[in-house]
């Protein structure tokens, strides 16, 4: 009709599937296209591509993984990297938040050890786990807000803030007792080893459950609040989030907020899992927090990403980690050479696929 | 009066104070906090122990501070550091004769240059590759200490050898030897970037490396430069830490120094946004950084809590380079004027 | 303070009001309007006023006060004195949030919106249509296809909006800002980066707002947009009004004069000399010769000598390819095809680097992003190409820096004239003229010139000129670009036109004027018909007299 709009038209077959940006999870109202060519979009948008690799990367490792081990191939080892890894998809939710504003949060280790001291030392003397927790997740959700206001008000960089954070965090665990408290405590001990069956001789645990809310409630934020969508402006552009009147200044508070809760929580379910407490526990967890969330496709400059994509990260660190375990000659050093490997290829695609846009 | 405002204003002002606060604290916890003495020709005295203990944190907070000017960061510094020392180590204990001065030498040399070739790969990333600098660094900061554990096979590596343990407690004209390594590695970059048109160009590409692209500036070479540094900088401080316990750990060797390292920077005045830089800066900060630990021990705190301790520096020194700190005392001292005007103005 | 326009300016408003306003009360008055900061008055007792269903521009030069008037009707300066009256209503915005609330949209010149996000996010957020407490997507589709059609835009409002061209997303922004009621729409340089296809359309969409009722605010360098557009003009200079004018009837020499305040005597005189200055096109004179010199997706290959002392303008529109040329000669850009020769001999040049070893300048068009280095000194950035070719080993000793950049800050009245000042702090022209002395100072002998006048002061402007008439007299060759003809026109020896990233022709300056230009540009062949191109021909048959601003006609600009 006009010729201005032949223009993005005549870009239509070398950007095949362009289409099928919805708008970050709203429903696509168009279909019908070449399935090859939607493939190819797939993988080649900034959006979509490195979530598509790595659920594509995770099959491959789990089949692969299933040819070669005997009992690999089965749904409880699927299961079982949940149950070992809830605590660090729910990590890796708040981690999701932080990134897709641009940030970073490298106190989220720290965190979950305090929050693990906490809850040892706590219940040692005899407090209510029902106290307990919440305190646990309102101090990490102040220590967040604290770290937010550091970072928005006064401006400084997040990665310096964070650490403060981190510092003070390892600093307190310390404070709080230099050895590993064990926890005693029935209803920590009850929902440690209490499985949830889920037919067929499967099963998972009460952390699982929690993790897959958390990242239901995350996936429901982002996608369908303004909150959300703020988020990912942030990371689009905050000066334009903020010409177009978005609350910038408050979701940029609450992303770290939201991390600090998800580090407390992820601390309680740690202590489900080791139930003790101990101040070097969770060195390098931020790492592997981060690293998830890079591979499961989030931009770390921000802006692009999904929930599910961090979750998909987790899943490859753990169906390694599973691999090795399988391996047994295999030491654990690997695992973290594998991941720096890992981190390296998803960096490198996600540098392809950006300057091909540009 | 102004001459006090001009000081202020100084990026050196605030980082100046709070050593000053800090050796106060010092002073009244320990009166003896100045006092230097000779026994057996080495020097002893609290402010040595500063030094010596500082001299890591310092030589990898040099090399930070070029890389940091360039726009960049370099978080590999701790797990480069580990394979250093690993790599030394496992020379050293492999070889037959671990006490010669030869031995040492092969170990020391091997060790630094594998750390150069860290370096180059960090260099690669970043100039090569265009990755942002605190990602291409994640990489090596997450497979290099599976790299180092690799190197010591999951082992802590402990060797009896005296020249090498020279290098982490020995003395030299009565002055720590990793103290001189640390003011070499000082004085030679403050001379190279200083003296040459180096410094320059590091700020140059660090404001605008595109504007120094077209102005004939080779970035390129500059980031390969100042990462191969910056990696060789942090191996010789580990090596530092390997030698002064004779024992090369994969795992702890250089834990957090990367983050103590970039914290020097930041408290000494240079932009985490890259930029201009102050190496003096850095020495202040990394001071402040070594007299707080100290402080700790000598006010009877216990030693644990340092961290804590460190988040309030850091925290501290943060919120008042803020710019909205600035403003609101500027917007204070012009509320003050306002009001001495207006005094002046009813008298 | 009174200016001495003032008088005139009344009588023209009154009797201007009847005819064009359709309605008979404006939309938006501002009157008496003052705002000082430290050191300047930067408006001082303006008064504006917009009617609605009119194109209205905002016309000054650097300084003029414009950017400030359209900060304050929005709300993100506060006003010292005056008062504003929107349909009637007396209005003090605390913010652009509050200003946009009362039917006041600014689109600013950088696109403000996300390319991460959707076509309809980018329309409706900060206003979305919620449901159960989260974003009702369903509505938001619907909202904004309705939207982009009222503006007969044909988008799909799921794509992501980095996908679409930078016209498109511009347009978009223009969709989300006549959202709810708008009755201001301010559209702060639209135009700066679209090609002529592009700012068409935004036209034809600029006319459907009108016929809507929309009071716009048009503001562009572009006076052949201007007066394409608008109805009406009002003049700033130096802050104060200089007065109101119905487009049809004000002439553009006259707007010209309005805007700057003085006579352009300096640059007629500097013409005139140009055009008889002689050079010799002898082969051996020739400094630089590209032969089929080209990049894929940038510029297709092209012959360009340039000879010793000769001043080779480009003309062409954005985007033509003028620049993507002049980037292969600089060494920025890599060429893929073809072959460069320097005095005979054949180079090839990869890196701007190679180039300066070569003695060949590039000053980017882009100061800020891709000359200046704004936190070092002046004279750090004097120095920084000299001693980049130098190496960094053999470092310029401190004494020769000081007199290097002081030499410079006297021959190019560069001010402050403080070699330690930082050159974020200088205005824009004394930047541009820092960057000329960083390439004068590795005495170049072919100095590349990217828009070196664009967005300074009509003084510097001047200097720079002379400057340029000056080098060529001394020798130096000069690839001069410039959006402005009648500058490429008053400087050059040579024009090459570019169009659609080509070469069109390459024409002696004996004659040319700026229609025949616009012609070549506009359809790649002279004005006249029947007149065959020959590529060496001078384009004389429009007009024989030497063009100046007078001469050009108000539709020139448009193809």
């Amino acid at each position: 009709m006009t010729k201005l709009l032949e223009a993005p038209a005549t870009d239509r077959p070398t950007r095949p599937g362009r289409g099928t940006g919805t708008g970050g999870g709203a429903p696509s109202g168009s279909g019908r296209r070449r399935p090859l060519a939607a493939a190819l979009g797939l993988i080649t948008s900034p959006k979509y591509g490195p979530v598509t690799v790595t659920a594509l990367l995770f099959v491959a490792i789990f089949v692969i993984g299933g040819f070669r081990y005997r009992g690999f191939f089965s749904g409880q080892v699927f299961l079982n990297l949940f149950v070992d890894n809830a605590y660090l998809i729910v990590l890796a939710v708040g981690m999701t938040f932080v990134i897709l504003t641009g940030g970073i949060d490298l106190s989220v280790g720290a965190v979950v050890a305090l929050s693990g001291m906490i809850a040892a030392s706590l219940l040692q003397t005899g407090w209510s786990p029902g106290v307990v927790i919440p305190l646990i997740l309102l101090l990490t959700s102040v220590l967040g807000l604290l770290v937010g206001l550091m970072i928005h008000v006064f401006k400084v960089q997040p990665f310096i803030a964070t650490l403060a954070a981190m510092f003070l965090a390892r600093g307190l665990c310390y404070v709080i007792s230099q050895s590993s408290i064990s926890i005693t405590d029935p209803t920590f001990v009850q929902l440690a080893v209490s499985r949830i069956p889920l037919g067929a001789g499967l099963s998972i645990t009460p952390s699982v459950i929690i993790a897959v809310v958390v990242v239901a409630i995350a996936v429901w934020v982002l996608h369908g609040t303004r909150f959300g969508r703020t988020v990912y402006a942030i990371g689009g552009g905050e000066q334009s989030g903020l010409l177009m009147g978005l609350p910038v200044a408050r979701t940029k508070v609450l992303v770290y907020v939201i991390s600090g809760f998800c580090s407390g929580l992820a601390g309680v379910l740690f202590t489900f899992y080791t139930l003790s407490g101990y101040p070097l526990t969770a060195i390098g967890t931020e790492l592997d927090a981060i690293a998830a969330v890079v591979i499961g496709g989030t931009l770390l400059t921000g802006g692009y990403g999904f929930v599910l994509g961090s979750v998909l990260g987790v899943l490859v660190l753990g169906v390694i980690q599973t691999i090795l375990t399988f391996e047994g000659t295999l030491s654990s050093w690997w695992t973290k050479i594998f991941i720096g490997a890992l981190l390296l290829v998803f960096i490198i695609l996600q540098k392809v696929l950006t300057a091909r846009r540009r | 009066m102004s001459t006090l405002a001009k000081m202020a204003s100084s990026r050196l002002f605030w980082p100046v104070v709070m050593l000053l606060v800090l050796f106060a604290i010092n002073l009244v916890a320990f009166p003896g906090f100045f006092e230097i003495t000779v026994r057996d020709g080495q020097l002893f005295g609290s402010l040595i122990d500063i030094l010596r203990n500082g001299a890591p944190t310092l030589i990898i907070a040099v090399g930070m501070t070029l890389v940091i000017a360039t726009r960049g960061i370099d978080l590999s510094v701790g797990a480069v550091a580990a394979i250093s020392g690993a790599v030394a180590c496992s020379i050293i204990l492999g070889s037959p004769d671990p006490g010669s001065l030869a031995t040492v030498a092969v170990a020391i040399t091997v060790a630094l240059l594998i750390s150069l070739v860290l370096g180059v790969w960090n260099g690669f990333l970043v100039a090569a590759l265009g990755i942002q600098p605190i990602i291409a660094t994640l990489i090596l900061m997450t497979a290099g200490r599976g790299v180092a554990m690799l190197i010591t096979e999951g082992q802590i590596l402990t060797v009896n050898s005296p020249p090498f343990k020279f290098l982490g407690s020995g003395f030299w004209l009565g002055v720590p030897i990793a103290v001189i390594i640390a003011a070499v590695v000082f004085g030679l970059a403050a001379l190279i970037t200083r003296r040459t048109a180096l410094g320059m160009f590091i700020e140059s590409v660090g404001i605008n490396p595109e504007a120094s692209r077209q102005a004939g500036v080779r970035a390129r070479g500059l980031l390969f430069a100042v990462y191969t540094f910056c990696a060789l900088c942090a191996a010789i401080a580990g090596l530092i830490l390997t030698a002064n316990t004779a024992a090369a750990d994969a795992n702890n060797t250089g834990l957090f120094i990367e983050l103590d390292a970039i914290l020097a920077v930041v408290i000494g005045g240079t932009s985490l946004a890259g930029g201009r830089y102050s190496l003096l800066g850095t020495l202040v900060g990394a001071l402040v950084i070594q007299t707080l630990v100290t402080t700790v021990y000598t006010v009877g705190i216990p030693p644990i809590a340092t961290m804590v301790f460190k988040a309030a520096v850091v925290t501290v020194v943060c919120l008042l380079q803020s710019p909205t700190t600035a403003e609101a005392f500027s917007g204070f001292r012009r509320r003050l004027a306002l009001r001495a005007e207006k005094g002046v103005a009813a008298s | 303070m009174p200016h001495p326009l003032a008088d005139s300016m009344e009588s023209t408003v009154t009797q201007q009001t009847e005819p064009v306003g359709p309605a008979p009360t404006p939309v938006v008055e501002m009157r008496g309007i003052s705002i000082g900061f430290p050191g300047v008055k930067a408006l001082d007792g303006v008064d504006f006023r917009m009617f609605p269903g009119e194109v209205h521009s905002l016309m000054g030069e650097n300084g003029a006060g414009k950017s400030t008037l359209i900060k304050a009707l929005t709300g993100v300066y506060g006003i010292d004195a005056g008062t504003i009256t929107l349909a009637g209503e007396r209005v003090s915005f605390a913010g652009p949030a509050q200003a946009q609330a009362a039917g006041i949209s600014t689109v600013y010149q950088e696109v403000n919106l996300l390319p991460n996000l959707s076509v309809a996010e980018n329309i409706m957020l900060g206003r979305e249509p919620r449901r159960f407490g989260g974003i009702d997507w369903r509505a938001m589709r619907r909202r904004s296809a309705e939207l982009l059609a009222g503006l007969h835009l044909d988008l799909d409002p799921g794509s992501l909006l980095g996908d679409h061209s930078l016209a498109v997303q511009q347009l978009v922004a223009i969709a989300r800002a006549i959202d709810v009621n708008a009755k201001v729409l301010i559209l702060d340089e639209p135009t700066s980066s679209l090609d002529a296809d592009e700012v068409a359309e935004l036209f034809r969409v600029i006319r459907t707002l009108k016929e809507q009722g929309v009071a716009i605010l048009f503001v562009s360098h572009f006076l052949d947009q201007v007066y394409e557009i608008c109805d009406r003009l009002t003049v700033l200079r130096n802050g104060t009004l200089v007065g109101e004018y119905l487009t049809e009837e004000l002439l553009r020499i006259d707007l010209v004069q309005k805007m700057i305040g003085k006579e352009l005597t300096a640059l007629d005189d500097l013409e005139h000399k140009a055009r008889t200055a002689v050079v010799d096109e002898s082969d051996a004179a020739t400094f630089v010769s590209a032969s089929r010199l080209g990049r894929r997706g940038a510029i297709a290959p092209a012959d360009l000598p340039i000879a010793v002392g000769e001043v080779v303008g480009l003309a062409g529109l954005l985007g033509s390819g003028r620049t993507e040329l002049a980037r292969l000669l600089g060494g920025i850009d890599r060429a893929d095809t073809g072959e460069l020769s320097i005095h005979g001999e054949q180079v090839r040049l990869r890196t701007p680097r190679q180039a300066i070893g070569k003695r060949i300048a590039f000053s980017s068009e882009n100061r800020r992003d891709e000359g200046i280095v704004g936190e070092l000194t002046v004279r750090d950035n004097i120095v920084l190409a000299l001693q980049a070719d130098r190496g960094w080993f053999r470092p310029i000793p401190k004494k020769k820096q000081d007199e290097l950049a002081q030499s410079y800050i006297q021959a190019l009245n560069i001010r402050p004239g403080n070699p330690d000042a930082l050159v974020r702090n200088l205005s824009g022209g004394n930047q541009q003229k820092v960057l000329l002395a960083r390439w004068l100072a590795i005495a170049p002998r072919l100095l590349i010139l990217d828009e070196p006048t664009r967005g300074i002061d009509i003084g510097a402007k001047a200097e720079i000129q002379k400057l340029v008439y000056t080098l060529a007299e001394n020798g130096m060759s000069v690839l001069f670009i410039s959006a402005e003809l009648e500058e490429v026109l008053r400087l050059s020896h040579r024009v090459v036109v570019l169009r659609d990233r080509a070469v069109v022709a390459d024409l002696e300056n004996d004659g040319l004027t700026v229609d025949a230009l616009l012609a070549l540009i506009a359809d790649g062949r002279v004005a006249s018909d029947d007149e065959a191109l020959d590529e060496r021909t001078p384009a004389v048959a429009v007009a024989a007299t030497p063009t100046t601003p007078t001469t050009t006609t108000p539709e020139g600009g448009r193809p």
